[in-house]
């Protein structure tokens, strides 16, 4: 029912009166309106605009946000209005279909805000009026294609960890750009497609003549070299084929594709005129075979965009094009029925029937104008000229649609090419971003355990060195504090070259289980950074609070603890370097600097901190969840006595 | 004779007219045009004092009335389309084009083909807060299509297949072809005391007020608005 039938619906109600004499028996009771409040204003406050309205307004649609008990969550006590944080333009359209009964779409705006906006207030979009539902549905179609494209690209581009070789075979055929040898392989094919298009033409150009014969053409005159030309390109194509067979993922449905069918095609002939043996009758069947041997150009669509554009432009227009034929062909029957019986006076017309005239028709219609056939009579020029000039009209009405569908396709293609290469500028962006945020988290919970440190310690110098972060960060800090505590596990900083504006604290216990257990063994006083990679952990002090026993492990070296897989791939220097009072350097310009406070362990030594540095070289991928291998990072400025890189030689000094 | 010519002279010149429209291109001119004129009708209601002293409605319900009202014909007055048009969305199953038809007239009662702000809250406020006896002497208008005084049983036949269209073609038990007629005479039955075919509006009333259902029912709709 509409919106503003509703408030017609006392009037119906009321007219029922109308049935009540006439009526047998006796009627069912109305319903009671229970909470019959007196209608009243609503101020609906968007992002500081204020819209009012009659609450039996809103409540027209009672499954949407606004007309049920859900806007109550939205109610402001204080200012005693409903305030929503949301854009004030796309409300407008909102409450408009509330009021009216239509909603409609605003064209400056974006689809994806406005379905969100939508999704919001609970109203499907599919009620949106006739008068806007066209735009709608158009851009909602561009945007679906947009983001299918990314999709697709993305598909691409994902590094899947483990491929079968059928599959990296399958990608390898599907874009070339994933490998060298797919590269190769693509040049390759191309190639040979080429040559074997070229020698098809080649083959029917008469070069010399045998004296006392005419003129050979150069097909047979170097039969053998042009056979074993084409015994190469069939055998090459033949092995594509085969391993693209192999290959598929699905073997029916590759076998079913147009792309396999022109393969097929272009191999056949050659196979079959192996077969064949060279009986006159068959010869002739075998000469029409070797016309399908030009597919081989479409296999070009494999290596060119733009024809697949074109053939995918014209499928889409198939009922354009269908039509086009149609008309055509109705016009041509016409006017050559009519250009016959015109002719047919005239002596030694050349339109000897209708069919004949057909020829004239289209070369008329056409524009082309051979001259071959041509009106003799008055009659037959009048109706010769209507037919030219309608000619141009049938022929030209299809064609503005197809070539704009044709423009629109490849604009999509041009597009999703650009996007494709700002996509990889993006994520590298989103990297950057990321590791910025992990480092500011491991940069802040060093300083929350420095804090608690310091609280501990009692020092005040350090408390300028607490960077001053938002709520909304240490929350999320927190959380992902929480989280590394909840599975032992702790975060990696990423990509080294990355300049990082935070320094790493390594967290010994949070390596995993088993080094976690050796750890149990050992003494306290020798604190030995552990793990394979710039690990950010906890301060031990920060531990003393939520696992106290762990307080007193100790890490263990690396080098001599660690399981041989890991041992092979990691090399790792460690430095434990005790610091005066002064601070800790907070910065560094590395990522697999870390430092540690270890207040938490040496109770005894107040005021001096102990910062261990450790510099990690590349870490076994496995290991590392962004599967980068890190080149050797330079020594920091704050540590003196790490060693030179590269070497495999832990250091440890006692403290 | 002289007709005749007169005649093909027109249709000639008509046809020169329309060879020298198509000639320069002005074949289709826009003929939205002419409906825009009609959509000027407009029409005010009287002042809502008045109507308040006229009809038993409160101020305020007077300004919901018309805030709907006004929602769905901004021109101010319903004509019998639109008047249909409404109606229907309330029995989408049904046709109940014909009801509407007879309900239109009904509450059009100074019968100049449209339905103003005025005639619908009076027709409103008999109907909702007026007395049992101009309760059903709007029902016996609403029966008496050609309002003459007398319902015969032509007319209550066509209120009753008018009713019964409202419901459809789905109906459980389905429909049967004479049961309107049947309806009618039970009707008539009730009604009609002196058995001479019509009912007039005394016997109407007299009737009504006799059979309790009907009296109960009456009072169903008080508290619509």
């Amino acid at each position: 029912m509409a919106a503003g039938v509703a408030a017609w619906l006392p009037f119906a109600r009321a007219a029922a009166i109308g049935w009540m004499p006439v009526a047998n028996c006796p009627m069912p009771l109305a319903p009671a309106d229970k909470n019959k409040r007196q209608d009243e204003l609503i101020i609906l406050n968007v992002s500081g605009r204020r819209f009012q309205t009659w609450r039996t307004t809103l409540e027209r649609y009672p499954d949407t946000l606004l007309g049920s008990t859900e806007k109550e969550f939205f109610f402001n006590e204080d200012t005693k209005e409903y305030f929503f944080d949301r854009d004030p333009e796309v409300f407008r359209c909102v409450l408009n279909f509330y009021r009216t009964g239509k909603l409609h779409y605003p064209r400056y705006e974006c689809i994806s805000a406005y379905d969100d906006e939508l999704a919001f207030y609970g109203i499907l979009p599919e009620i949106i009026g006739d008068c806007c539902y066209e735009e709608y549905k158009d851009r909602k179609r561009e945007n679906a294609e947009r983001l299918m494209d990314d999709n697709d690209s993305e598909n691409n581009q994902e590094s899947l960890p483990s491929l079968s070789f059928r599959q990296t075979m399958w990608r390898a055929f599907e874009n070339p750009h994933t490998s060298t040898l797919a590269l190769v392989f693509y040049y390759v094919t191309g190639f040979f497609i080429a040559v074997s298009v070229i020698t098809n033409v080649v083959e029917t150009v008469p070069c010399g003549t045998v004296p006392g014969n005419k003129e050979l053409p150069c097909g047979e005159r170097y039969a053998v070299a042009f056979f074993c030309l084409d015994t190469a390109c069939v055998m090459i194509f033949t092995v594509e084929y085969l391993l693209r067979l192999f290959a598929a993922p699905s073997r029916y449905r590759f076998i079913r594709s147009v792309m396999s069918i022109i393969d097929v095609v272009a191999i056949m002939p050659y196979y079959i005129g192996l077969v064949m043996t060279n009986n006159e009758d068959v010869s002739g069947a075998f000469v029409t075979l070797r016309v399908f041997r030009v597919f081989r150009i479409f296999k070009f669509s494999r290596h060119s965009q733009g024809l697949r554009i074109l053939g995918y432009t014209l499928k889409s227009c198939a009922s354009e094009l269908g039509f086009l034929l149609f008309s055509l062909t109705m016009a041509i029957i016409i006017f050559a029925t009519v250009m016959f019986y015109a002719e047919k006076g005239s002596s030694a017309s050349k339109f000897t029937s209708i069919p004949a005239s057909f020829w004239y028709t289209i070369v008329t219609m056409t524009t082309l104008g051979y001259g071959d056939m041509v009106p003799k009579t008055i009659a037959g020029k009048i109706f010769g000229s209507i037919c030219s000039l309608s000619g141009v009209l049938v022929i030209a009405l299809p064609v503005p649609v197809i070539v704009s569908n044709f423009s629109r396709i490849y604009h999509q293609n041009q597009r999703a090419d650009k996007r494709r290469a700002q996509k990889k500028a993006r994520l590298a962006r989103i990297r950057v971003a990321k590791t910025g945020s992990s480092n500011a988290y491991l940069h802040s919970k060093r300083n929350g355990l420095l804090n608690e440190a310091l609280e501990l310690t009692g020092s005040p110098e350090d408390e300028h060195l607490t960077k001053t972060t938002s709520l909304i960060e240490s929350q999320h800090h927190h959380l992902l504090h929480c989280l590394e505590k909840t599975t032992g596990l702790s975060y990696l900083v990423d990509d080294p070259l990355l300049s990082v504006r935070t320094s790493t604290i390594k967290n010994h216990e949070f390596i995993d289980e088993q080094m976690f257990e050796q750890n149990c063994m050992e003494s306290s006083m020798q604190n030995y950074p552990s793990t394979r990679s710039p690990s950010l952990s906890s301060h031990p002090g920060l531990t003393t609070s939520c696992c106290s026993r762990r307080s007193k492990k100790t890490t263990h070296l690396p080098n001599s603890n660690l399981p041989a897989t890991r041992l092979r791939s990691m090399q790792e220097l460690s430095t434990i370097h005790i610091q005066g009072s002064e601070q800790p350097s907070l910065t560094t310009s590395r990522s697999s600097l870390n430092l540690k406070a270890d207040d938490g362990l040496r109770p005894n030594c107040k005021g001096s901190q102990i910062t261990t540095a450790i510099i990690s070289i590349p870490t076994p991928p496995a290991l590392t969840p962004e599967g980068e291998s890190r080149p050797p990072p330079s020594s920091p400025g704050s540590t003196t006595n790490i060693p030179p890189i590269g070497s495999n030689i832990v250091k440890v000094s006692a403290l | 004779m002289s007709g005749c010519r007169k005649r093909c002279k027109r249709e000639i010149l008509k046809f020169a007219q329309y060879l020298l429209r198509l000639l320069t291109g002005s074949l289709h001119p826009d003929s939205v045009e002419d409906e825009m004129e009609m959509a000027t009708v407009r029409h005010r209601p009287e002042a809502l004092e008045l109507l308040e002293a006229q009809s038993k409605f409160t101020k305020k319900e007077l300004q919901i009335l018309y805030r709907g009202f006004k929602n769905e014909c901004p021109s101010g007055v319903v004509n019998e389309e639109t008047f249909k048009e409404i109606y229907s969305q309330f029995f989408p199953q049904g046709d109940s084009t014909t009801y509407a038809h007879f309900l239109f007239n009904a509450f059009d009662t100074d019968h100049n083909g449209s339905v103003s702000f005025e005639d619908f809250v009076m027709g409103l406020s008999i109907l909702l807060r007026g007395t049992v006896q101009e309760k059903l002497n709007w029902a016996f208008n609403l029966y008496d299509i050609n309002k003459d005084g007398y319902i015969t049983k032509e007319e209550m036949l066509d209120i009753m297949k008018a009713i019964y269209d409202m419901m459809g073609k789905c109906t459980y038990p389905v429909l049967k072809e004479d049961a309107p007629r049947q309806h009618v005479e039970t009707f008539f039955q009730k009604m009609d005391k002196n058995k001479d075919g019509v009912v007039t509006i005394d016997e109407f009333i007299e009737s009504c007020q006799k059979d309790e259902n009907i009296m109960r029912s009456m009072q169903l709709f008080e508290n619509v608005i």
